[in-house]
Order: structure tokens, then C-alpha cells, then sequence
């Protein structure tokens, strides 16, 4: 490799021809402060805070941009580039709301850290007020233009990793602005509410559709038998809420911070996702034998699912018809459980917590009502559960374990792998190789789905057949996927698709801060529960031989049928109507 | 004796052809250059370009083979030269003369130009308020094709090039050459961060020059003539002719093509015939993004180095002239109202500073100004010139920077007033 030496700050670096001033500044431990800068996106240079001297150049130079050169002299704490830069986010605060106290980003912005670490204490340019409304169309995204300090980023996640690209630029000069095209609301164009460019935005301009006040009430009400579910992604990033590492913090915690809070019932959406690998795979036995259309695409990820309906209305008929685990257990919740426990359904106020912002738009979907009722009530985010624990003043991180309400909080191992990308596919393979041949697995551990590749593929022989996989995270390479198919070049059977960079741990409703580097710490994490639990296969759960034996009866059957399959719907991209939406 | 001075080279068949006649220009010795070019190779024609000196007419002042230096040599499938005939700068309109007066000119320097680059693509971009000049081109280029002088093995030599006319749609950021590539892209104008430069990744991801029409249009010359004869005349760094577009309070409201060591006094009383309508005040050279000149720096010539150290710039050649009757902090102020609507609204600096430097002026053409407010200009106009991202923003805060500096006192009474 070429290297390159220079002079930071009187220190000198070696570096990788290429490298930036910024990471090069890293190495020696100098600090660079950024905006527009994204570790896993490209470079767009546009905020201009992280400016630097050069030796022998006029200009102050960009440090996310610029390469280091041969013998560099770099300046980056000269009082020239604190003005400029301090200048910058003056010119920044002034034309941004001053509603930090009560911001839903108050201490995880990186414009208030900024102004913070740069003593703003006087912004020399009057405050102006934008004046924008609101965007809150979308069930799941909410936008506040006026906080918005064009960086770009969630342009580009839209875009170029999701291949959504509703987020456009308009206007020109001091007045520029991002929106969706002609100023339509998110909830009003082909948005997929996976809710990335929340994760991107580096200020409080896009976020969730914070509905934590709504599951309070259902709490305060007496006349309500509140449950929750919880999914597997949840534990292993709500630990980096509350200062720990990633997976740091264990699952009865959680159960008992949840039951302090006030839940009368808490469960777990793994409960679920082990049926749905009972229900999904003998789908896919069935396709397969029964020349049913092929490949079978999953239908867990309500990103993914709308992504479909608009883009790829041609493969509908692919997705699996089982609804995702949080429906199925919702559906059940106010059936199956309110049977047993001899509950009046119309009671039951049904909570979800999910790493995901699709999930809200997901449960309000019409058709979401099998049980007769609205099947979830409420979805919440990883930071509204977050908010929730705080606001209760529980000490999560010293708090005792406590379990999960039987019977729907016991699961196994493939259950708490769906939360990560080719989780659900390792899951299905599990128990379909071992469904469809009688014979054990020797290795449980299908290695070859996992990981932050954009695009896996396996091949399993199940019975003499040679089935071919494929797994997919992001909606981008969704698209890479079927369109190779749709022009004939690829093959599968069975194929998963998560929406979100490295599957639910990465989803939109995650802390923020999910970059790819904290994925793969979450994925690390979940991948080690799973070998922990003394079940890892979603057939060898108890709960759920019990659940077919008492109330579904068998796979695919009439009960399931009604209760734990959906439809979907073709969807346009434009022009939009509503009724399409 | 007015004239004396002016020497055409680039408006050399300026109203003595018809543009769109092909037959005519070549009578006028048009498309010898490029026979000769043809028969040249690349590297030689950039060595007569090294001799001649040329630098880049848009308002930069590049060395021409330089630029041209870093792209002929890669080897790619494809390559393209772009012409910038973005003229956006106010009170310019030096490129339009020579599209509409002289097309095949411009047809056969891109022409050279793609033959050195090694580019079989060019386009000219053109803005949206040129419909005219658009037309004019487009005929040239079809005659051209139909003569054999564009297309295919021209004039046998085995070399392909095609032209095509892209028309800008109303922006001034366009004028800078990345945000023509993302506007031929068809994306929104917005400038590239480099690097990467353009003459290595432009258009398309390709290799890519981009030049001013004026600058282009000295280029047969040199090759008929000679790079040592176009280093003959004018200044010595910044040598050949400029056009310049002269407006505002002066007599002859007009252009002339003079060598670059005429100075601006030459420029505005002995071709412009003096300021009209009360006595002169300030001169406000190479459009809005120039300085503001008061007459004690008239001496100055115009070339781009004498220019830049006196704090002004050639910039594009317009010559604005104000005379004592104007209100010049007006004037500034509506300099500055020119960039708020202008900046893409792309890097901070630009985006915000241009807004705040037209909220200074406006405060201080009210008398409600303070010295705090004055220092906090003018340190946000330093802040801007280092850190914005491209030329549109780092040049906007001139105009108030030079008002502050050469007209000082004019702020200071309108402070002080308070």
C-alpha cells in the first residue's frame, strides 16, 4: 500500500495514500468536528464546519474531502479555522429553531453538541423563524422542516441505500429546503417508513411518530388489560440507550422494567416469529411441492412489504402470506390469549415495542384486524422504550431480572436471530431441513446467510431437493435481487428481505447512532444469545406445539388462515392517489 | 483615435460574415486552423498552447494547456469537452457576441479542442435566456455536419466529433463548470466537491474539459498564427485580447476586444467615452461577482494579475460604471439581494452568509447599522471567501468586502448617523 506522511497539528501521521485530513487527524487522536459527514455514506462536504489550514493553500480546505498529500502541513486549531467554524454554526443556530429544552433529539444532536463543544454563546445573526409546517402525514415519520440544516444525508440513505428516493431538494439559496417532490407529506408519496433517514438526520428535523403518551393512558386506564410484546432487536441496542454495550443488557431487565412501567402482561414477539417459521416454512414445502409460485419472498419486514407493493407490484404473489410476528401475535393476543385468560378483547390494549418505524404504519394497515379488533394498538420504537424507562425513573441497569409471562414468552434461538439480516432464513432452514427430511441437523449454524453482505446466496439439499436461497438487506439491494429474476438471470426458492442495513438491529427505530459499525455489534451480540438458549430450533418450542394443539390446530390450517395470513396490495408509485397509498 | 487601441482577433469576423454562412467564414479563413490542428498532434498543439500563454477568459484566468495538459493524455473510452457559455455575470455579454456573430469560430476551436483531448463528444452549454443565440448555434452545427466539417472523419483524418447545444434553465450557479456537468447530468445545479477535478472525473464519470467560450475562441488564431505571436500581446502574464462589456453611467454603452495591458481609464473614457450623468464614483468590474474600483485604482490594466492585486478581478470583462448621482451602498445592496436569489443553497457559507451579508446592507441603507454589525460583516465575508465550497461563494461577499474597503467612509457616515 502506498503510504503518505504529513504534519497534523505538529504531529506527524503515515497514512494510506487516499486517507482523508479528517481520518488521518483520528489516528493521532485529533478531534475534527463534522455535519454532513456520515461514516457509511459518501462525501458531500456542504456544511463546511470542519474546515482546516493547509500549508500553502489560500483556501481552508474541507477535512472530509480532502487527501492527505506528501508532506501535508495541516493546521486544525488555528484561531482562522475556530472562527470560520464557529462562524459556520452561528450561521447554522441562527436560522434553526431555538427549542432545544424540549426537541426530541435534546442531547443526541450533533448541531447542539457542536455548538456546545464550540461555546456558542452569542449567535451574531438574527434568529429567523422559517415558518414551515409540520410534515405529519406519515404514521410512522415525522418531519419538522424548519430544524432541517440540509446536510443531505437522509437524501442519500433514501436514495442510494434504499432506492426510494422520496427526499429531493427545492428552492434555491437561503431558502432551500428538503421534501418529497411538490411538497407532498411523507405519508402522501411512495415512502416505505423505514425510517433510515431518521437515523441519518443529524439534527431533529425527521423522526418518529412518538406515541408513548397514548400506551401512558392506556396504562392510567383502569378498564384496560395493557399487554406488550417486545422484538428480538430490542435488547441488543436498547443497552446503548442506557450507556452499555451493545447486547450488554439482559432480557429480564427489560421484562422487569416493562412490568414497573405498568404492563399487566409482557411477552415476546419471539413467540411469534417461531410460529411464523412453523406457518412460513410449510408455506414454502408447500410451494415447493405443490409447483406453488416460486421463489417465496419473506413478509416480516412491513418496509420491505410497501417497497414491494410500489416497486415490484409484479411480485406479490412471491410474498409469503404470513403476516410478520408482531401481527400474528397481535391477532392472537385479543384470540387465543383473551380465550384463555378470560378476557374481554374489546379490553385489551395492545402494545408492540420494535426497532422499527414501518411497524406503526404496518399495524395500522385495514386489513390488520383479524381478531376483530384493531390486533395491535400501539407500536413503539426502541427510543420511545427508552423514554418510557426514563421517564419512569427505573435504574434499568441495576434493576432484577425478572421472566416473561408464559404462554406467549417462550421461544427459541431461531426466534431471536430474526433480528438480524439471513436470521429468518437460518431460522426456516432450521426446522424446514429438519421438517421435510425426518433426519436431525448435525450444525445448526447455516454461517453463509449471515453478515452485512448486501446480497447471500446458499444452496441447502432438503430431501434430494437442491434448494437455492438468497438473503437481502436494504431495499436497495432488494432491488438488485429482483430484477435479476425478473430478467431471468437468478433463480431461488426461498428468499429473505429485511429492509433496513443489517436487518431489524439496524431498523429505524433504533437509537440513535446506528451505524454500520454499532450493526455489527448488535448482530455479534444476537447471534451469541442464540447460542446460549437451550432451544434454537422454532419446532421444538413447546409454546407453540401447545398453541397448534389447543387453538390452531395445524399449519396452515382455517385457524391460521384467518388469524396469521395477509394480502397485499398494488401500490403506484406516481401520480399518487390516496387511496394507493 | 478612439479605436486606436482595440485589435479583434476573437471578433475578428464580427458583422463582416454571416453567421450562419459556413462559405463566408471559411473565405474569412475559417476551419484553417483546424486543418492545420488536424495534422498536428496533441502534444504539440498543447506546446502552442504553453507558448501562447492563454488563460482561461471566464473569469479564473487558468492556464489553458495546463488544463488541457491533465485530460489529452488519459486513455478512456470516452472523454468530453463542454463549453461554458453560461454567461450569467451581469452586464456581460462577450460570449453571445461570438455565438451569434461568429458560431462556426466556436465549431472549430471545439472542434481542435476535442481533437487534442482526445474528446469525440462536446457539448455547449448555453443559458436558457440565449434562446437566439441557441438557434444560431444549432444551424452552425447542422451546416457544419452537412459540410463534413463536423461528424465523422473530418477532413479525412480518421478524428470523430459531435457537437450538441445544451441549454441551461436559468441559474447563475451553472456557470461553474461542475454544476454544468450535474446540470447535463440532469441533476439539479449544484457544484462538485474537488477533488476529484473534472478533467479527470466530469461528465459521466469521464474525463472532461470545460472552457469558456471566449477562451475557446482564441485558440484557431493561436494555431494559424502561432503561440509566440498571441505572447506578443497584452500583458505579459495575461496575454491576448479582452472583450469587455462596458455598462451603467457611461457614454458608449458598448464592447471592445483591446489587448489586456489597456488599462481601465483606456476602458472607460477612451472606448466608453467617459461617465454620464454626474462625475464618476466607482466601477464595478467583471460582474457582480467583481469589486467595486474607485478612481484612484483606474491606472490599473486588465489583465487578470493586475487586476487581482488591487483587490478587484477581471472576472468575466463587464465594466459597470456608477457615477456620484447613485447611492452606492444601493448599489451594493443590490449586488448582494443578486445572491441571495443566486447561491444553490448547497455549502452553509454560501447558503446562509449571502443571506445575512443582503440583511447587512439593507440595515445599513436604513441608517440602522452599528459598528458591531459592520465588523460582523466583514468577518463573515472573510469566513465565506475561505471556506465556501465553490467560486460563486467564495467571490459573493467582493462586492461588499471592496465597498468596505475602497468606500469606507460611506458606511461609516451611514453608521454613525444612527
Amino acid at each position: 500500500m502506498d503510504m503518505v506522511t504529513a504534519i497534523i497539528d505538529g504531529c506527524g501521521v503515515e497514512v494510506a495514500k487516499g486517507t482523508t485530513i479528517l481520518e488521518a487527524a483520528k489516528t493521532v487522536g485529533i478531534k475534527i468536528p463534522t455535519l454532513c459527514y456520515h461514516p457509511d455514506q459518501f462525501i458531500k462536504a456542504n456544511c463546511r464546519v470542519c474546515v482546516v489550514e493547509v500549508e500553502g493553500v489560500q483556501l481552508l480546505q474541507a477535512a472530509c474531502a480532502t487527501a492527505v498529500n506528501e508532506g501535508m502541513v495541516v493546521k486544525t486549531n488555528t484561531s482562522a479555522v475556530r472562527d470560520a467554524r464557529k462562524t459556520i454554526l452561528e450561521l447554522i443556530l441562527a436560522h434553526h429553531p431555538q427549542d432545544c429544552l424540549h426537541c426530541i433529539r435534546n442531547q443526541k444532536c450533533e448541531l447542539q453538541t457542536l455548538a456546545s463543544e464550540y461555546n456558542i454563546r452569542d449567535i451574531r445573526f438574527d434568529q429567523v423563524d422559517r415558518g414551515l409546517a409540520l410534515d405529519l402525514t406519515s404514521p410512522s415519520i415525522h418531519r419538522d422542516p424548519n430544524k432541517c440544516i440540509k446536510c443531505g444525508r437522509c437524501i442519500e440513505v433514501c436514495e442510494r441505500v434504499q432506492t426510494v428516493a422520496v427526499y429531493s431538494k427545492y428552492d434555491r439559496g437561503f431558502d432551500v429546503g428538503v421534501a418529497p417532490a411538490l411538497n407532498l407529506g411523507l405519508g402522501d408519496v411512495a415512502c416505505i417508513n423505514c425510517g433510515q433517514c431518521v437515523l441519518a438526520c443529524p439534527v431533529g428535523a425527521i423522526y418518529e411518530n412518538d406515541q408513548h403518551d397514548q400506551v401512558w393512558d392506556a396504562i392510567n386506564d383502569p378498564e384496560k388489560h395493557v399487554v406488550c410484546q417486545m422484538a428480538p432487536a430490542i435488547r441488543v441496542a436498547l443497552a446503548e440507550e442506557f450507556g452499555l454495550n451493545s447486547g450488554e443488557l439482559q432480557m429480564g431487565k427489560i421484562v422487569a422494567a416493562l412490568r414497573q412501567i405498568g404492563f399487566d402482561k409482557v411477552m415476546h414477539t419471539n413467540f411469534t416469529a417461531d410460529l411464523t417459521i412453523i406457518e412460513e416454512g410449510n408455506e414454502l414445502l408447500q410451494r415447493i411441492n405443490n409447483g406453488g409460485k416460486l421463489p417465496m419472498i419473506t413478509s416480516c419486514s412491513p418496509g420491505w412489504i410497501k417497497f414491494c407493493e410500489h416497486n415490484f407490484p409484479d411480485f406479490l404473489e412471491n410474498l409469503s402470506t404470513c403476516k410478520s410476528p408482531q401481527q400474528m401475535f397481535g391477532a392472537l393476543v385479543k384470540t387465543y390469549y383473551a380465550e384463555k385468560s378470560g378476557i374481554d378483547p374489546a379490553k385489551i390494549y395492545s402494545v408492540s415495542f420494535m426497532p422499527c418505524t414501518a411497524k406503526k404504519y404496518e399495524c395500522a394497515r385495514p386489513e390488520m384486524n383479524s381478531s376483530g379488533y384493531q390486533d395491535v394498538d400501539a407500536v413503539l420504537t426502541t427510543r420511545e422504550l427508552a423514554r418510557m424507562i426514563r421517564e419512569s425513573g427505573i435504574d434499568i441497569v441495576n434493576i432484577a431480572p425478572e421472566e416473561f409471562d408464559a404462554p406467549m414468552g417462550i421461544y427459541t434461538g431461531a426466534a431471536v436471530i430474526f433480528g438480524a439480516t439471513g436470521g429468518v432464513m437460518e431460522a426456516a432452514l432450521r426446522t424446514v431441513y429438519e421438517v421435510a427430511t425426518g433426519d436431525t441437523l448435525n450444525d445448526i449454524n447455516f454461517t453463509a446467510v449471515r453478515g452485512m453482505e448486501g446480497i447471500k446466496e446458499a444452496t441447502v439439499n432438503l430431501a434430494g431437493t437442491e434448494v437455492k436461497v438468497a438473503v437481502a438487506h436494504t431495499t436497495g439491494n432488494a432491488r438488485k435481487l429482483l430484477e435479476a429474476i425478473r430478467a431471468g438471470e437468478k433463480f431461488y426458492h426461498f428468499i429473505e428481505v429485511m429492509a433496513c442495513p443489517g436487518g431489524c438491529i439496524g431498523g429505524g427505530g433504533q437509537p440513535i447512532g446506528t451505524i454500520n459499525e454499532k450493526r455489527q455489534f448488535r448482530i455479534d451480540a444476537i447471534y451469541e444469545e442464540d447460542l446460549g438458549l437451550p432451544m434454537r430450533k422454532s419446532h421444538e418450542n413447546p409454546a407453540i406445539t401447545q398453541i397448534y394443539e389447543e387453538f390452531l390446530k395445524t399449519p396452515l390450517g382455517h385457524k391460521s388462515h384467518e388469524l396469521l395470513h395477509t394480502h397485499y396490495t398494488k401500490r403506484s408509485l406516481y401520480p399518487f392517489s390516496k387511496e394507493q397509498l | 483615435m478612439a479605436y486606436a487601441k482595440e485589435q479583434r482577433l476573437v471578433l475578428n469576423n464580427y458583422d463582416k460574415i454571416n453567421p450562419t454562412s459556413i462559405d463566408e467564414y471559411v473565405i474569412r479563413g475559417g476551419f484553417r486552423a483546424l486543418r492545420k490542428a488536424l495534422s498536428m498532434s496533441s502534444a504539440e498543439i498543447i506546446q502552442e498552447l504553453k507558448i501562447s500563454g492563454l488563460r482561461g477568459r471566464g473569469g479564473a484566468g487558468f492556464p489553458t494547456w495546463l488544463k488541457w495538459s491533465f485530460t489529452a493524455p488519459i486513455e478512456v473510452d470516452q472523454k468530453y469537452i463542454i463549453c461554458n457559455a453560461d454567461e450569467g455575470e451581469p452586464g456581460t455579454y462577450k460570449d453571445r457576441l461570438i455565438m451569434d456573430k461568429d458560431p462556426y469560430l466556436l465549431i472549430e476551436a471545439m472542434t481542435i479542442a476535442g481533437f487534442t483531448l482526445g474528446a469525440t463528444k462536446g457539448y455547449i452549454y448555453v443559458r436558457g435566456e440565449y434562446p437566439h443565440s441557441q438557434k444560431i448555434l444549432n444551424t452552425a452545427i447542422a451546416n457544419a455536419k452537412m459540410a463534413g466539417m463536423m461528424g465523422n472523419n473530418i477532413f479525412g483524418s480518421g478524428f470523430d466529433f459531435n457537437l450538441q447545444v445544451f441549454s441551461g434553465a436559468f441559474a447563475f450557479v451553472c456557470g461553474e463548470e461542475t454544476a454544468i456537468i450535474e446540470s447535463i447530468e440532469g441533476k439539479r445545479g449544484e457544484p462538485r466537491i474537488r477533488p476529484p477535478y473534472p478533467g479527470v472525473v466530469g461528465l459521466w464519470g469521464k474525463p472532461t474539459v470545460i472552457n469558456n467560450v471566449e477562451t475557446l475562441a482564441n485558440i484557431p488564431a493561436i494555431i494559424n498564427n502561432g503561440g509566440r505571436w498571441f505572447a506578443n500581446i497584452g500583458a505579459i502574464k495575461y496575454p491576448g485580447t479582452k472583450i469587455m462589456t462596458l455598462s451603467g453611467d457611461v457614454a458608449n454603452k458598448t464592447f471592445v476586444e483591446v489587448p489586456t495591458d489597456t488599462t481601465l481609464y483606456d476602458i472607460i473614457y477612451t472606448f466608453g467615452g467617459g461617465v454620464v450623468g454626474g462625475n464618476f464614483q466607482a466601477v464595478q468590474v467583471g460582474g457582480n461577482s467583481g469589486g467595486l474600483l474607485p478612481a484612484s485604482l483606474l491606472e490599473t490594466a486588465i489583465d487578470f494579475d493586475s487586476m487581482q492585486a488591487i483587490g478587484g478581478s477581471l472576472g468575466t470583462g463587464a465594466v459597470f460604471v456608477i457615477n456620484d448621482r447613485h447611492d452606492l451602498l444601493d448599489v451594493v445592496k443590490n449586488v448582494a439581494h443578486f445572491f441571495t436569489e443566486e447561491s444553490c443553497g448547497k455549502c452553509t457559507p454560501c447558503r446562509e452568509g449571502c443571506q445575512r451579508l443582503y440583511d447587512f446592507m439593507n440595515k445599513v441603507c436604513e441608517g440602522e447599522a452599528t459598528a458591531k454589525d459592520l465588523q460582523i460583516a466583514a468577518g463573515l465575508a472573510r469566513v465565506m471567501n475561505k471556506t465556501a465550497l465553490c467560486g460563486l461563494g467564495q467571490a459573493a461577499p467582493t462586492p461588499v468586502q471592496t465597498a468596505i474597503k475602497f468606500f469606507g467612509k460611506k458606511f461609516e457616515e451611514r453608521i454613525n448617523a444612527k
